[in-house]
Order: C-alpha cells, then sequence, then structure tokens
C-alpha cells in the first residue's frame, strides 16, 4: 500500500520519465500491449463462457457502459466531493500534527530515541481497528472518517519529516547561523526548503493511506461518500457498477498521488 | 548529565519513553476521574487493564488468535510461494520484467484494500476472502524484492561460478540465489505486514474471522473497556510481529 515507499520499496511508475532508448522501448510497449489484450480478451472469455455465477465477472462492455454511466452521473461528485472533503480535512490534521511531530523529533536526539520507537512500531498497524474509538469520538458522520485520515496519515508524515529533519546538511545550518537568522528564518529559508523533498514524500505516502483510511472507514459505516456507494453496490450485488467505481477510484488515486509530487516539484528536485 | 551525555545514553531516552507513557495514562485516569473526559466515551485505563483478563478468557483470545495467524500465514505463504516464483521469472525472461516491473510497482502502492467487496462476491463472507485480500496486498514486495535481490547479485560472485564451470541451475543455486535472499527476505517480511494488516483490518469490515472480528464483536456490544483492550492486544500482535521479522531480516543481512 501507500507505505511502500517509506518502506524501501520501488516507487510507483513515473509516468512522465522518457524511455532510455528508443529501440529497446519498443520491444517493451508491444509485450505490454500483448500482456493487456491477453487479459482482456481472456476477461472477457470467462465473461462469456458462464463458467462464473452470472455478473461476478461482467463483460468488458458492461462495465464499460457502467463507467459511463457513473461518470455522467452528478450524484457521484457529490459523494466524491465528500470523500475527497474528509480525506483533504484528515490530511490537513494528520499531516500538520505528523509535521510539527516530525520537526519535534528529528530536531532533538533525546526525543527521537524516546518516542521515535513508538512511532515506528504503531507506524504497520492496521488503523482501521481504530473505527469503533473514532465512532465514539467523533460520531457517525464525517467527523470519524476525518479522523480515520488522519490517523493514517500522521504516522507516515511524522516518520518522513523526522528522517528529513536528520539528513538536513550541516553545513546548510551553519550557513544560516553565521548569517544570524532567527528562529523563524531558520525554518523558512533552510530547514523546510532542506526537507521538502522528505516531507513531499511523506505527503503523498500520508495522502495514499489517507484515500485508505477513509473509504474503509466510508464502507464500514456512512451513508454518504465514494466508500458508501462501493459498499452499496456490493448489497445490491451491482457488480459492473462496483468495478467501474474500483476502476475509477484507482485511477483517481494514482492521479492524485502523481498530482501532489508534480505540484511539490519532486521532479524538479530529483534533477538536481 | 549534561546534554550530551543525555543525548549518547541508552537508558534515559527508554525512561523518558516509557515514563511520558504511564504519565499520559494516569493523567487520563485522572482526568476521567475528575470527569473532564467522559467515562462513557473512554473507559478508565485500570478498566481496560481488567478487560484484558475477562476478554482472554471469556472471548477465546487464544482461538482468534491462532485463526488469525491462520489467515496471515496461509497468505504469507502464497505471497511467498507465488511472489519468489514470479519475481524468478522475471528475472529470467528480461523483456517481460521491463514490461511489467512497473506495473508490479503501482500494484504494490494502489489501495487493492478497497476491493474488499468484489472478493466478498468472489469468495462470499469466509476465510479465503480474508486471505485473498492478504494475498494482494502482500505479493507485490515479495517479486520486487526477489527482482532486486537477484539483479544486485554482485558481479564478482557469478564470475567466480562461471570460473568453476557451473550449469545455469547450478550457478543460480549456489551463487544467484543464496546471495539474493536476505533481499528476497526484506520482500517477504515487508509482504507479511501488508498480509497482517489487511488480514485484520479485513476481519474487522467483514466482521468475520480472528482479533478483527473480536473488536467489532466488542464494540457493536458497546462494551468500551474490552473494545480498548482488544485494540491494545492487536497492536502489541503486530508490534510483536513486526519486531520478531525485523530481527530475522537483520540476522539474514550479510556482515559488511
Amino acid at each position: 500500500m501507500a507505505e511502500a515507499s517509506r518502506l524501501n520499496l520501488p516507487a510507483a511508475p513515473n509516468t512522465g520519465a522518457k524511455p532510455r532508448t528508443v529501440g529497446r522501448a519498443e520491444p517493451v510497449l508491444v509485450v505490454r500491449a500483448v500482456i493487456i489484450v491477453f487479459i482482456l480478451l481472456f476477461w472477457e472469455a470467462i465473461a462469456q463462457s458462464g463458467l462464473l455465477y452470472r455478473d461476478v465477472v461482467p463483460s468488458l462492455l458492461a462495465i464499460g457502459a457502467a463507467i459511463v454511466k457513473l461518470l455522467s452521473a452528478p450524484d457521484y461528485y457529490w459523494h466524491l466531493w465528500v470523500t475527497a472533503s474528509e480525506v483533504g480535512a484528515g490530511l490537513i490534521v494528520g499531516g500538520l500534527s505528523g509535521l510539527l511531530i516530525g520537526l519535534a523529533l528529528g530536531g532533538n536526539r533525546v526525543l527521537s530515541k524516546a518516542f521515535e520507537p513508538y512511532l515506528y512500531y504503531l507506524g504497520p498497524t492496521p488503523k482501521i481497528i481504530f473505527f469503533p474509538v473514532m465512532i465514539m469520538w467523533f460520531g457517525v458522520g464525517p467527523g470519524s472518517k476525518i479522523a480515520m485520515g488522519a490517523i493514517s496519515c500522521f504516522f507516515p508524515i511524522a516518520l518522513s519529516t523526522a528522517a528529513g529533519m536528520r539528513q538536513i546538511d550541516k553545513v546548510l545550518i551553519r550557513v544560516g547561523q553565521s548569517f544570524r537568522a532567527s528562529a523563524w528564518q531558520m525554518a523558512t529559508k533552510i530547514y523546510l526548503p532542506a526537507m521538502r523533498h522528505p516531507i513531499i514524500n511523506g505527503v503523498r505516502l500520508g495522502l495514499g493511506v489517507a484515500i485508505i483510511g477513509t473509504l474503509l472507514a466510508e464502507t464500514k459505516l456512512s451513508n454518504q461518500g465514494v466508500g458508501f456507494l462501493i459498499i452499496q453496490a456490493y448489497s445490491l450485488f451491482d457488480m459492473p457498477r462496483m468495478y467501474a467505481m474500483l476502476i475509477v477510484l484507482f485511477v483517481l488515486a494514482i492521479g492524485a498521488n502523481a498530482l501532489v509530487g508534480r505540484l511539490g516539484g519532486l521532479s524538479a528536485i530529483r534533477q538536481l | 548529565m549534561n546534554a550530551a551525555a543525555l543525548t549518547r545514553s541508552r537508558i534515559f531516552p527508554l525512561a523518558l519513553g516509557l515514563g511520558a507513557l504511564a504519565a499520559a495514562i494516569l493523567a487520563v485516569e485522572a482526568l476521567i476521574r475528575i470527569g473532564v473526559i467522559n467515562r462513557f466515551i473512554v473507559p478508565l485505563p485500570s478498566q481496560i487493564a481488567l478487560a484484558f483478563e475477562r476478554v482472554i478468557v471469556e472471548e477465546d483470545i487464544a482461538g482468534r488468535f491462532r485463526l488469525t495467524l491462520f489467515e496471515a500465514f496461509t497468505a504469507g505463504a502464497m505471497i511467498t510461494v507465488v511472489g519468489v516464483s514470479v519475481g524468478l521469472l522475471l528475472f529470467r525472461i528480461n523483456i517481460l520484467r521491463q514490461a511489467t516491473e512497473t506495473w508490479v510497482a503501482a500494484l504494490a502502492s494502489a489501495p487493492t484494500v478497497l476491493m474488499y467487496p468484489l472478493f466478498l462476491v468472489i469468495f462470499g463472507r469466509s476465510a479465503w476472502t480474508i486471505i485473498m485480500m492478504g494475498f494482494v496486498a502482500g505479493v507485490p514486495p515479495v517479486i520486487l524484492k526477489t527482482i532486486e535481490g537477484l539483479t544486485g547479485t554482485r558481479r564478482v560472485l557469478i564470475n567466480v561460478g562461471k570460473s568453476f564451470n557451473l550449469t545455469g541451475p547450478q550457478l543460480f543455486a549456489k551463487i544467484l540465489f543464496p546471495a539474493a535472499l536476505p533481499t528476497i527476505f526484506v520482500g517477504i517480511r515487508l509482504g507479511l505486514i501488508f498480509t497482517l494488516i489487511n488480514v485484520v483490518g479485513v476481519e474487522f469490515l467483514i466482521n468475520f474471522g480472528g482479533l478483527g472480528q473480536l473488536i467489532n464483536d466488542l464494540a457493536e456490544r458497546y462494551d468500551l473497556p474490552g473494545t480498548y483492550a482488544a485494540i491494545s492486544f492487536v497492536i502489541l500482535v503486530s508490534v510483536c510481529f513486526f519486531v520478531l521479522t525485523e530481527w530475522i531480516e537483520r540476522w539474514l543481512r550479510p556482515v559488511d
């Protein structure tokens, strides 16, 4: 999942990257096209064969029609807006608290040794188990979903910020001190620019897990949002609609992740 | 003791961390007792501590723990077999690796857990839904780390093997696989962590199985101390699992 990068997994593909050599890229593209065509044909063959229960594997045409129907329904955008606002609010709350805690831990070795192991070991626990507690604290409305988003994104952002703070080049700090920069100037001119890369990475990871946390909470207990729509499609056994929503959701999640990286200038940083 | 000595000390940060945790628990206990925090929303920490025994005895926590462990390890065995095999295949067929490695990486960061309603339809409300969700979440890191481990084998080791006229399978069995094993284990460890997260999470979401279902059950009965105790137990299990796999990973890592 989104915690992948923190755990040193290769990052998701950079769609903007240029192929190294054109001659090498062409056979790869052909293989990719063959694989995609094979999967689609296999899927359609299974759908038409009746080997599985009807609608468990709907035809590609039915899924395509469901995607068009979903995207042309104004109702869907309202639910999407609800989920997006919950994820956004969760990211703001969890992100800012993660940033502050990360700065405190990264800037002080004693605090880091004392408290960072707790964050490190609590980070990979399944956050959805806190949902009953969040319902008791914040109610069954959007508050508990925002809290789930916040609690999910807090850990990767805090850990990434703390690690980034420790990696700042000491020369940059000494330059700031030699100019007699105030604490605010040090923070805005030295620390935050130098930590841009780890913070953006943390936000990208945080965004991924905030989306998951919020949507899972919506599937568990909600009457609005995309998670609610997914579980509603399951209850009604409307499989083409469920596939359509999952496909659109995956595209949106990957797009949002790429957008955060682009807005944060991650590609520009990498070129330096 | 000055600041530098505090930074170097091993005991002080540990004591500070544990002390702060104990102080926070005592503060919550006091705030609930004086009525600042509503005890119908947050139970007394002392009640949570007492609830541990009740949850362990009355809720068959050992049986639930075994079931969760069974689901996690079935999925773990599957991600190991499938992940390492696919990783080997992609390592052997370079064009296939170039074509699909980025897809596997994308799958590793995709919110696959949201497919659980789909798996519910396919596998029903059974342990297989949970196992398959764990499998889907855990297999990409194993594939990626298997490829990384095999491609990262030092050239000098391969040359030594070739100088001994080792055949392809011998080179793989004697050089490539042992050299890649620590990295492959990193992938298996990551996969197991993702698997465990998904197993417990889906158990909670579909209200079926072991520890995840226990939390859901206790919450639906509005047994607050029990719910908090069960959540604490799951956190404890996750942390122990994480520490254990980290320890094995360190043990396998070659000495530089």
